[in-house]
């Protein structure tokens, strides 16, 4: 039985289709998906926002996180049609080879990834972590990004990148 | 994921009908469902999302207590000045479960919802009773590490995955809850269930209801308390043991005492009245390790997790005496 037959035996009929709105990177993108296609795949099958990566698919090592209302979340666990009234950031959104964002230079100066896939993710939760103004011990940045796996096993590095743009933003508070 | 309808909630009542069918499911985080549905564990015809519904707030009860709605997310509470301040022992327990995304997506009702994390109810190609009814228990006789010592029942050894709700456990939560009948509040420790010949059943809802609020009682332990978490690696990993423990003091002298296990059972497992006997008792060792004999009196191993028993035994006694001699704040 191949799997449009099974679908059918389950069911009775194709899954009912929904329109929904997303927010990305500023740009509203419109789709017409099925409720079972998480956020991941929309955004990498749908709309070719392929900086955001599919590691294990169940949320465990974090390659798919992206932001939602500035929080970093596991996209492979997001229905698409849940979020048409959040503001989604990918790796796109947050900066361009032109201007990188603070963290992705402090990633290339702290060669902070080996073979990079899981570094939009890792991008994703280290500028949530700053930005909600957390991860002020070492042991809260490491606690803080540990649902992002590196198997190249680039942590060291990857500690001193955030860590160093963590520092960075914590001297601005202070002035500020 | 198997085909299934969706549909937004537009009030907890309309949640509640539309749920009352077996094969229906609410999702708020989803962060479980999901995953369940991913590997078939969960098949729902529909799923029905609540999140549209105004269930976030965290606010202050008139009577010293705090009430969390079922949306606010597990990162949310734990962050929350007032939770953090007054509750120092949930916020704790929180943030040492699951990662930083899961926890921002992740409900407090939701929290209390989730499925064991036992390999054989996530594996379909094996029998088990929890995921499906008179098939057997593939745990028993199997791997077992991960699995319960206490409250096992012939039917299903699954521990009940929650670090939250060890925590609430032992604050004496409430649970408010919408069903067909209108509203009702559960106490924390009536929430959950044994096992015993229906492992399909993780609580005591019934189909269509919703889960609105978790109340804490007022008195929050703030000055001494303990959540230990003992796992195969420092964050981002389940209970193997675990230990809410807090205390009041007067002097040395034990005023009240509470301690909730996680990783041990089917639920939070708490027992209030070996706590009593301690209240008038000084607060030290020969005293713990007495509550912490009652706690696992009937515990049982079934090879692999035999290791539990004394670990459960030493981190009772290890997470009292901490909170003993935390600074009075």
């Amino acid at each position: 039985m191949n799997s449009a037959e099974k679908t059918k035996s389950v069911k009775g009929g194709p899954p009912k289709l929904h329109q929904v709105t997303l927010k990305i990177n500023n740009k509203e993108e419109t789709l017409t998906i099925s409720p079972q296609t998480t956020l991941l795949d929309a955004l990498r099958n749908y709309l070719n926002y392929t900086g955001t990566k599919k590691g294990c698919d169940h949320g465990q090592c974090g390659a798919c996180t992206v932001l939602v209302d500035g929080k970093n979340v596991n996209s492979c666990l997001c229905l698409a049609v849940m979020h048409d009234d959040v503001e989604i950031t990918t790796i796109e959104g947050l900066g361009t080879p032109e201007k990188l964002h603070p963290m992705q230079e402090a990633f290339i100066k702290h060669d902070a990834y080996q073979c990079g896939y899981c570094t939009p993710g890792q991008i994703c939760s280290a500028v949530a972590m700053v930005d909600r103004g957390k991860g002020n011990d070492p042991e809260e940045i490491r606690d803080l990004m540990s649902g992002n796996l590196c198997r190249c096993g680039a942590y060291t590095n990857i500690y001193k990148a955030v860590k160093e743009v963590k520092d960075q933003s914590s001297f601005k508070d202070q002035l500020s | 994921m198997n085909n299934f309808t969706f549909q937004k909630a537009g009030s907890v009542n309309e949640a509640v009908t539309a749920s009352t069918t077996k094969r229906s499911r609410i999702i708020a985080g989803g962060t479980n469902l999901v995953d369940l549905m991913k590997y078939r564990v969960e098949n729902p015809e529909e799923v029905i999302d609540i999140t549209r519904l105004a269930l976030d707030k965290i606010e202050l009860l008139e009577d010293g207590g705090m009430r969390l709605g079922a949306l606010a997310t597990n990162a949310d509470t734990a962050y929350h000045a007032e939770v953090a301040h007054n509750y120092p022992i949930l916020a704790e327990a929180i943030l040492s479960g699951a990662s930083a995304q899961l926890r921002n997506k992740a409900t407090d009702g939701g929290n209390l919802m989730q499925r064991t994390r036992c390999y054989y109810f996530y594996d379909t190609a094996t029998p088990c009773n929890k995921r499906e009814p008179g098939s057997g228990c593939s745990a028993i006789n199997g791997f077992n590490r991960i699995h319960a010592i206490l409250g096992t029942s012939e039917s299903c050894i699954a521990t009940h995955p929650s670090d939250m709700c060890v925590a609430l456990a032992a604050l004496d939560a409430q649970v408010n809850v919408t069903g067909e009948d209108g509203e009702r509040t559960i106490d924390f420790l009536d929430f959950h269930r044994l096992p015993g010949d229906h492992p399909e059943k993780d609580n005591n809802l019934n189909p269509g209801d919703v889960i609105t609020s978790i109340d804490l009682p007022n008195k929050g332990f703030k000055s001494h308390f303990e959540y230990l978490k003992v796992r195969d690696r420092e964050s981002y990993a389940f209970a193997l043991v675990s230990v809410a423990a807090a205390l009041e003091l007067e002097g040395d002298t034990i005023k009240d005492i509470r301690v909730a296990l996680g990783g041990v059972a089917h639920k939070p497992w708490r027992i209030p009245a070996a706590e009593k006997e301690c209240i008038g008792k000084p607060a030290n060792e020969e005293t713990f390790k007495n509550l912490a004999e009652k706690l696992l009196a009937g515990a049982k191993g079934f090879g692999d997790n035999d290791f539990k028993i004394p670990l459960a035994h030493k981190a009772i006694v290890r997470a009292l005496t901490t909170a003993k001699l935390k600074t009075e704040k």
